[in-house]
């Protein structure tokens, strides 16, 4: 009989996967969905119940509205895009750094990683918001640089640090013995980090990273609070626009739809390559 | 202290780094009522979501099945749904709410709401933590401080809760420590912690990038500090051969 | 001491070498000629496998001196002359090792085509005759974690075979395989070493050791205690450590 039983060791695993990939795993399931569906009618419900006699239905408010919501969450997907390819960029040279035999390049990259884990998402974006200029002058040519892309690269910042994480926990997590047996194959580093390490590391990466965009997905709604024109920003402002007491729950719980839509399948996939690697382990 | 302040506006005169929170006794005040609230606000928030969790674990334990359900969908409502969201559904929805029973001003104030919804939301991960602790207990250990004549409350409070505390803890911590960086999001109800009151003063002194720095080092240092703590915390009360 | 006639194409003289405070070996020297098969016993912890590691450069010494071929390994310092050493000495694991996201094939063809920069396919024609040297023919398209110990083992001694090195090194190579599967592995080392490839072995195996090798060094506590033909070393051990050694284990 063990002293602690498995559950023990599932926590601490999940613990140290959380701090590995510095986001919390997702767990969604069709019962969310359910959930907010029944949410949703329950919302419509009340706005019907609320309405005054020559409000129109709250179906044909939302309808009306959703065309503009569209456009938001495109925007949301755009930000998490290209900051998730920004981040893994960067992040992936990050890692790199993490591991590298220089201790100043080294120290530097551990640094810049911690710097960026711990400043909230949010300080981020201020940081980026309102530090950027609005526009750049290149060679007499002036090129604007909208709101959105400074909330984009406010965010892609903390997915680096967390992508770089994730490279380094995954490079650590290879045996060592694998970099003694491509030295005595007289493999260089370079080679070895590459074509031996690197390619044994994806299959590990890609479940946090993948939970990490959709952490990501859900986060581009902080947006809203530096005045980026996404889903959640139009929300408030169709709600602002109607002044209809009681709309509050059927809009939002209708804008949580759209996300729960998108990030579903994503979580599901991640637990699904989760599984899979486990079992092959 | 009235030396480093000096230094700080000579500081402006020479380079331009205008840094008016250190040397002007205003914002001074302002930002240090904010570095404050925030430190209160993650201090309550912690405590409060510890009892979340305690209580919501024990409730997942009884036999009460209604409880049960409510605590198990109180759990995945809060964890997958983005903390910004619960924050306006808190303060917009059930304070408007409220507000329309109460009549004109705010019957709840918003760092009340901040409070209430931050708890919930990092009370909703302890929960599930906590729990995984106690299970992690083993049936047979509980028995064996039973044979051995202590109570249920003994038992309780004497093995299986500081067991399941240990094994909890960097779990926890991983909570708490998000926790306190969620915080910034009680600005988007105009609670004043730091973030906020940095905005205020960079809005008056226009002094943006000395600002953000300043803001992005408090926190650097405040999460870093958290971090270094608990960690040590968790290090010295490491169950000794258990471990990954 | 029967020195081997041929030149020698190890040399190792008093090599110490310390891992942090712990002196793991204390003077360690001996020889190799070329084509000879050199095997190391002793109970484990005494350095054995170190040993093995400093010839290959991939642990630094800290005083005496390697000489491997016409490369001074203790004087190695870029990794530029440690990757042009290890073309010459290749070294077996004992586990295995193989690189798990490629083929039995890839593997073996991973080395000579990136570090030696060799032609494709060349580099394939030569991989397919050595896993049909050391009968994986078949198996060529399998991955690691398709393939049992000893078959994961011949195509590692296939890979390091790839590059044609002039001395191979066997750290205790059939140390982690089931005994039905040890077989196949010492035929494979059994034929290197009948077509003159020099081999230098850490093993367990004493039967195998006694069979094959040209000389046994029994290493204890980080210095060879003995060294002799195996027929001598193993018959008429000449100290007590030696023996008790060899009590235990025979």
């Amino acid at each position: 009989m063990p002293v602690l039983l498995p559950a023990a060791e599932r926590l601490l695993r999940s613990a140290m996967r959380e701090r590995a990939s510095g986001a919390r795993a997702l767990q969604l399931t069709p019962a969310h969905g359910a959930a907010l569906l029944v949410a949703f009618v329950l919302g419509c419900g009340i706005a019907q119940a609320q309405a005054r006699s020559y409000d129109p239905s709250i179906l044909a408010t939302i309808w009306k509205w959703t065309p503009l919501l569209a456009r938001g969450f495109a925007f949301n997907l755009a930000i998490s895009f290209i900051a998730m390819a920004i981040g893994t960029v960067a992040g992936f040279f990050l890692g790199f750094a993490q591991i590298s035999l220089f201790p100043a390049v080294k120290r530097g990259a551990w640094f810049t990683m911690h710097f960026f884990r711990n400043a909230p998402w949010l300080v981020l974006l201020f940081y980026c918001m309102f530090l950027l200029p609005f526009q750049v002058t290149v060679f007499g040519v002036t090129i604007p640089i909208p709101d959105w892309t400074k909330a984009t690269l406010g965010l892609a910042l903390p997915v680096m640090a967390n992508v770089s994480e994730i490279v380094r926990g995954a490079i650590q997590s290879i045996p060592t013995t694998q970099w003694e047996a491509a030295a005595s194959l007289a493999f260089n580093r370079r080679q070895t980090q590459w074509m031996i390490i690197f390619p044994q590391c994806i299959k590990r990466m890609l479940p946090p990273w993948m939970n990490l965009y959709a952490i990501l997905t859900m986060s581009t709604v902080l947006a809203s609070i530096v005045g980026v024109n996404e889903m959640m920003t139009l929300t408030q402002r169709a709600l602002s626009a109607e002044n209809r007491p009681g709309l509050l729950l059927a809009f939002y719980s209708y804008v949580l739809l759209w996300f729960f839509v998108y990030c579903y399948p994503i979580a599901r996939w991640t637990v699904r390559l989760e599984a899979r690697y486990a079992v092959r382990q | 202290m009235q030396p480093v302040w000096d230094w700080f506006r000579w500081l402006y005169g020479a380079t331009g780094i205008n840094l008016t929170v250190f040397y002007d006794p205003f914002d001074r005040a302002r930002f240090a009522s904010g570095f404050v609230m925030t430190v209160e606000l993650s201090a309550v928030c912690i405590v409060l979501s510890i009892v979340i969790g305690v209580l919501g674990a024990w409730i997942q334990g009884s036999r009460l099945r209604v409880a049960r359900t409510v605590v198990h969908w109180y759990i995945q409502a809060f964890r997958n749904t983005p903390p910004l969201v619960q924050l306006y559904f808190f303060y917009f929805g059930l304070g408007g709410l409220l507000r329309g029973v109460g009549g004109s001003g705010p019957v709840v104030s918003n760092v009340t709401w901040a409070i209430v919804s931050l708890s919930f939301f990092a009370g909703a991960f302890n929960v599930e933590i906590f729990r995984s602790g106690i299970e992690a207990v083993p049936r047979t250990t509980v028995e064996a401080a039973e044979s051995l004549g202590f109570s249920r409350m003994q038992t309780y409070l004497r093995i299986v809760f500081p067991l399941a505390f240990r094994i909890s803890l960097p779990a926890l911590n991983n909570n708490l420590v998000n926790l306190v960086k969620t915080t910034t999001l009680a600005y988007a109800i105009a609670v004043p912690e730091m973030l906020y009151v940095s905005s205020q003063v960079w809005s008056d002194e226009l002094n943006v990038p000395e600002m953000m720095n300043v803001l992005l080092i408090c926190y650097f240092l405040l999460v870093g500090i958290l971090v270094y703590v608990m960690h040590r915390w968790e290090r010295a009360l490491r169950v000794p051969g258990f471990g990954i | 001491m029967p020195e081997a006639t041929a030149e020698p194409i190890v040399v190792v003289d008093d090599v110490h070498q310390s891992f942090g405070e712990v002196e793991v070996l204390k003077g360690v020297s001996f020889t190799v000629a070329k084509g000879g098969v050199v095997c190391i016993i002793g109970p484990s912890g005494s350095g054995k496998s170190t040993l093995l590691r400093c010839i290959n450069g991939l642990v630094p010494i800290q005083r005496g001196s390697i000489r491997v071929a016409n490369f001074d390994v203790h004087m190695l310092g870029s990794d530029k002359e440690k990757i042009a050493l290890r073309k010459e000495v290749s070294m077996v694991f004992q586990q295995y090792n193989l690189f798990p996201h490629k083929t039995a094939l890839q593997n073996v063809m991973m080395a000579p085509m990136h570090v030696l920069k060799e032609n494709p396919g060349e580099v394939r024609e030569r991989a397919i005759a050595l896993l049909t040297k050391v009968g994986l023919a078949a198996k060529q398209d399998a991955y690691p974690g398709e393939l049992s110990g000893g078959q994961q083992q011949r195509v590692a001694i296939a890979r390091s075979l790839a590059m044609r090195p002039e001395v191979m090194l066997f750290d205790e190579v059939t140390a982690a395989l089931d005994p039905e599967t040890v077989k196949e592995v010492l035929n494979t080392i059994r034929g290197l070493a009948q077509e003159g490839m020099t081999c230098i072995l850490v093993t367990h195996e004493m039967r195998f050791a006694r069979e094959i090798a040209d000389e046994v060094h029994f290493t204890d506590g980080g210095r060879i205690v003995e060294s002799g033909p195996p027929a001598e070393l193993f018959d008429r051990p000449q100290m007590d450590r030696t023996r008790a050694f060899l009590s235990q284990v025979l």
